[in-house]
């Protein structure tokens, strides 16, 4: 998993833009501090040669060279900023032409600790909700509209893109435009409470007509399980607890104060990339959420074996 | 010179300037040396105990998926440690060295107001235990050391833990104010005859400097915290967007604060090392116009680029750019005073004694957290890098490189004149290696983090991020750090019974500290110097000017003109007094009870108006004849 979460190994234009300015300042900065190192290796080689500290100070020497040397030393300074400060207007630049592109819209709202996130239904119009896993369309821009419902957070996918807040009471919006396939990973960046550590989502760079597919797939309403272990396990769900604050559609289940899990099954972690997703992960996350995710907002439910079973079986078959 | 005071007259000197004896003397001194020793001694306590909360969450780090700390647990450390190093350690610190020190590089007898700097101590020791006191309870903040709202609101923070902190900032910025006034008082108008502008130390320049910023940056945090105070007790609604209040604006007024802070506590630092670089390059500091001038640079520039702790925030890009060049043009200043420092260095015939080490090791560690705020002064860059692990290193370089590194070059090196007695060099140097190799092992690798995606303040990561060597690899550096530290202390500890005595001026300084004796006597001067350079204990290498007429029966300072420092009159200095300490604790009662309710703004006053009352109660007889006397 190393390296899905890393601004070293860009795969988005915004990363690659912001990664090629990161190197060209190592490399003006590099230079300037070994230039500062050497001013030091110089004076100590001087002064260890001549070996002989003074016991009596000098008092106000000409300084001539010195002088010449500062005023040199103010001007490479000087070129070294501005070739700096160019670079950077440029990159920023580079990064803001992608709102003048057409983009797919996707609202991300931030949760004490768990991410929101909903996408425009082409067909409809509508919102197609699903939580903790972006999935994004390869070599197009997606304009990411970042919400709140609690605290402040901050939305941060390094390999694709720059972070940007989440704050209450405001919507920033942020481009993304991935530019290879595969797995990467994202994490709030802002401290956002006891959980902050743990809330983060898996994000998925597709080509477009996967991605059409899997969004088409998540526009659809859950399986009705055939399975009678899963239609139990449906029943625990759907009828109890859970019900009261997660959503499955084409269920009585419609809570909104956590995640919705209409196709929990396919996503790839639990609880905010906290677990990596298997029956066990998410029968043990039921049972105690509070041992796994210590103060969650997901209280533990008391499930009796079979049940416990049966529903963490109905789950995984939400594909 | 002028004839030594007879040995009546040094008698009447001495008692008219001495303490009473034991507790009550304890309670009631004004005297500028005992309260800043009182300061720094409270600082190596708070060093040592955040030092160990650093400690315990780089176990917690060490490896990835530990259980040691609970999340609780663990955002209750990194906030107090924050918290204490920031507000209760870094500014408080150089505000005792400017309180030891700037009397005595003008050849004072005593601060412009000595009762307010020993009521700045209790008020400072007040914070201290506001924020120390609840965490021994188990209330400790849990929030950062930034505490935003929403998460620090009252829908959010329930309890007080909130509060504790944000009462905290009032304690500690009201006694950092009480400071900064003081010290800017006595530069301006307590400088030695000869002492114009042109002739003030760097370090007395960066000390008034630094008091200035303090003045115009710290009323905006007080401003804030209170505002988040009254959020919480009497629902105001400044930052609850429901309410149409914002967030932001307590980002806005945190960082109008928490940007200058920074230089707030590098400017002093940067004094230390432009004394220490002269005294041991045995010439004058090259570059002295310079050096001062970027620092008043930096402070100008300071109040213009707090947003760049804002990047992130989605404001608009005009502002972004604009804050990207503020920001980098600090580069410009600090850059020449490395120069300068490097420069004296080369043109001088160096000693390499502990003093000088620490400030080749700021040197190295320092210009690394400068360059890498290059980086994030960059508003693209820095919106990957910002609450990352880079930052985490950004600014460890930055106060521990620029701040605390020359701090203990300057302990040791003026710690001959506080006690009488040299450290020991072996185990200095041993200190030295240990603490800028510990923190460079356990610091560098965090830039590499932070690029590799770890992000800031989260108390565990899973195995598969890949963070778990780089961060082994810190916390034994940070350990190895510590342990640095702890033999630094007990060379301190040390040497002040077994080290070799330093007579007055061991090293053979320019300023004035070094003309009297180590340890100074309560009212430091005889007679007062006249200065004729910046560097008089060089150029007088005869003997040292003076002037006379001070009086010696009673407690008298000399006020200067602010330009040239010529004489205007001498000023009564205040005698011991037990009020500084009572009207502290009559604004704690005031503060800890505006926690709880609104109404302790108004019954705090009366003890507080008490308290002052008994502070300023004229002492002055009333005049008989002249001007005065028609006023009867």
């Amino acid at each position: 998993m190393s390296g899905l979460q890393s601004a070293l190994e860009p795969a988005g234009e915004q990363a690659a833009g912001i990664h090629g300015l990161f190197w060209l300042m190592m490399l003006v900065c590099g230079a300037m501090y070994l230039l500062v190192l050497g001013g030091v290796a110089w004076t100590l080689w001087r002064a260890f040669r001549r070996r002989r500290p003074a016991s009596e100070p000098t008092i106000d020497p000409p300084d001539i060279g010195l002088n010449r040397g500062m005023l040199g030393w103010a001007g490479l300074i000087v070129v070294g900023l501005t070739v700096l400060i160019t670079a950077s207007f440029l990159v920023e630049r580079n990064i803001a032409a992608a709102r003048a592109r057409d983009a797919l819209e996707v609202r991300v709202t931030g949760h004490q600790w768990w991410w929101r996130i909903e996408y425009r239904d082409p067909r409809t119009g509508g919102w197609i909700e699903t939580a903790n896993e972006l999935h994004l369309p390869l070599g197009r821009t997606t304009r990411v509209a970042l919400g709140s419902a609690d605290v402040i957070h901050s939305f941060w996918v390094p390999n694709i893109a720059q972070k940007l807040d989440v704050i209450p009471g405001r919507i920033n919006l942020l481009d993304l435009t991935p530019t290879r396939p595969g797995w990467f990973r994202g994490q709030c960046a802002e401290f956002c409470g006891v959980q902050h550590a743990h809330m983060a989502f898996d994000v998925k760079v597709d080509a477009p007509e996967d991605f059409e597919r899997w969004l088409a797939g998540q526009a659809k309403a859950a399986a009705i399980p055939a399975d009678p272990v899963a239609a139990r396990g449906q029943q625990v769900v759907t009828g109890g607890q859970c019900a009261m604050c997660h959503t499955i559609r084409g269920t009585p289940s419609t809570g909104r104060a956590g995640p919705d899990l209409t196709h929990f099954g396919s996503r790839r972690s639990v609880a905010a990339g906290t677990l990596t997703m298997s029956r066990g992960a998410v029968q043990g996350w039921i049972a105690q959420p509070q041992a796994l995710k210590p103060g969650t907002m997901m209280p533990p439910v008391a499930l009796s074996g079979p049940d416990a079973d049966a529903a963490s079986r109905y789950l995984m078959e939400l594909q | 010179m002028t004839a030594p005071l007879t040995p009546e007259q040094a008698d009447r000197l001495a008692v008219s300037w001495r303490d009473a004896p034991g507790l009550w003397g304890f309670l009631t001194t004004v005297d500028h040396k005992r309260i800043a020793a009182r300061y720094i001694l409270t600082v190596v306590l708070l060093m040592f105990l955040a030092g160990m909360l650093a400690l315990d969450m780089r176990l917690q780090l060490a490896w990835p998926d530990m259980g040691r700390m609970t999340p609780q647990l663990y955002n209750e450390s990194f906030s107090l440690h924050g918290s204490t190093m920031l507000f209760l350690v870094s500014v408080p610190v150089m505000e005792a060295m400017a309180i030891w020190l700037v009397p005595l590089m003008l050849g004072q007898r005593a601060l412009a107001f000595p009762r307010l700097a020993a009521f700045s101590y209790w008020l400072y020791l007040g914070g201290v235990l506001m924020l120390w006191v609840p965490h021994a309870v188990g209330i400790t903040p849990d929030l950062g050391w930034f505490e935003y709202p929403p998460l620090s609101g009252p829908g959010y923070a329930p309890g007080h833990r909130a509060d504790i902190w944000a009462q905290m900032i009032t304690f500690t910025e009201v006694a950092a104010l009480a400071a900064s006034v003081n010290v800017v008082a006595t530069v301006l108008k307590m400088r030695p005859p000869g002492m114009t502008l042109a002739r003030i130390p760097v370090f007395v320049w960066s000390q008034a400097i630094a008091g200035l910023m303090t003045i115009f940056s710290l009323p905006a945090v007080m401003l804030v915290t209170s505002m988040l105070i009254a959020d919480r007790l009497v629902s105001t609604q400044f930052f609850a967007p429901a309410a149409g209040g914002d967030p932001i604006l307590f980002q806005h007024l945190f960082w109008w604060f928490g940007h200058p802070e920074v230089y707030i506590i590098f400017l002093p630092a940067a004094g230390f090392v432009s004394m220490i670089v002269e005294t041991f390059s045995r010439r004058t500091l090259f570059g002295h116009v310079a050096v001062v001038l970027s620092m008043l640079g930096i402070a100008a520039l300071a109040f213009g680029l707090w947003v760049h702790h804002m990047f992130a925030v989605g404001l608009p890009r005009l502002g972004n750019d604009f804050y990207t060049a503020a920001s980098m043009a600090v580069a410009l200043p600090a850059g020449l005073q490395i120069f300068c420092w490097i420069a004296t260095l080369w043109s001088g015939r160096p000693r390499f004694d502990t003093p000088l080490l620490w400030v080749l090791g700021f040197i190295a560690t320092f210009v690394i957290g400068g360059l890498s705020g290059v980086m994030a002064a960059s508003a693209p860059l820095d919106q990957q890098i910002t609450d990352t692990y880079f930052i985490v290193a950004h600014f460890h370089y930055v106060l521990i490189g620029g701040a605390i590194l020359p701090l203990l070059g300057a302990f040791c090196y003026w710690y001959p004149k506080a006690t009488g007695r040299l450290m020991s060099e072996r185990l200095g140097k041993l200190a030295f290696w240990l603490i800028v190799g510990g923190f460079n092992l356990g610091f560098f690798p965090m830039h590499l983090l932070g690029l590799m995606g770890m992000p800031r303040r989260v108390y565990t990561y899973s195995e598969g991020m890949g963070w778990g060597p780089l961060n082994l690899v810190a916390t034994l550096g940070s350990a190895i750090a510590v342990a640095g530290g702890l033999v630094f202390v007990a060379n301190a500890w040390w040497s002040r019974r077994h080290g070799a005595l330093a007579g007055p001026d061991p090293w053979g300084g320019s300023t004035l500290e070094w003309a009297v004796p180590s340890p100074p006597p309560q009212h430091n001067f005889d007679h007062l110097p006249v200065v004729d350079s910046l560097t008089p204990l060089w150029t007088q290498k005869e003997a040292l000017q003076v002037m006379t007429g001070l009086a010696v029966e009673r407690r008298e300072v000399l006020v200067t003109s602010v330009i040239e420092a010529t004489p205007e009159y001498r000023q009564k200095s205040p005698k011991p007094s037990i009020a500084p300490l009572f009207s502290a604790l009559a604004v704690t009662i005031l503060f800890i009870g505006s926690i709880f309710t609104p109404w302790a703004l108004v019954w705090g006053a009366v003890p507080l108006a008490a308290a002052l009352i008994a502070w300023f109660w004229p002492q002055r007889e009333r005049a008989t004849t002249g001007p005065l006397a028609v006023r009867r």
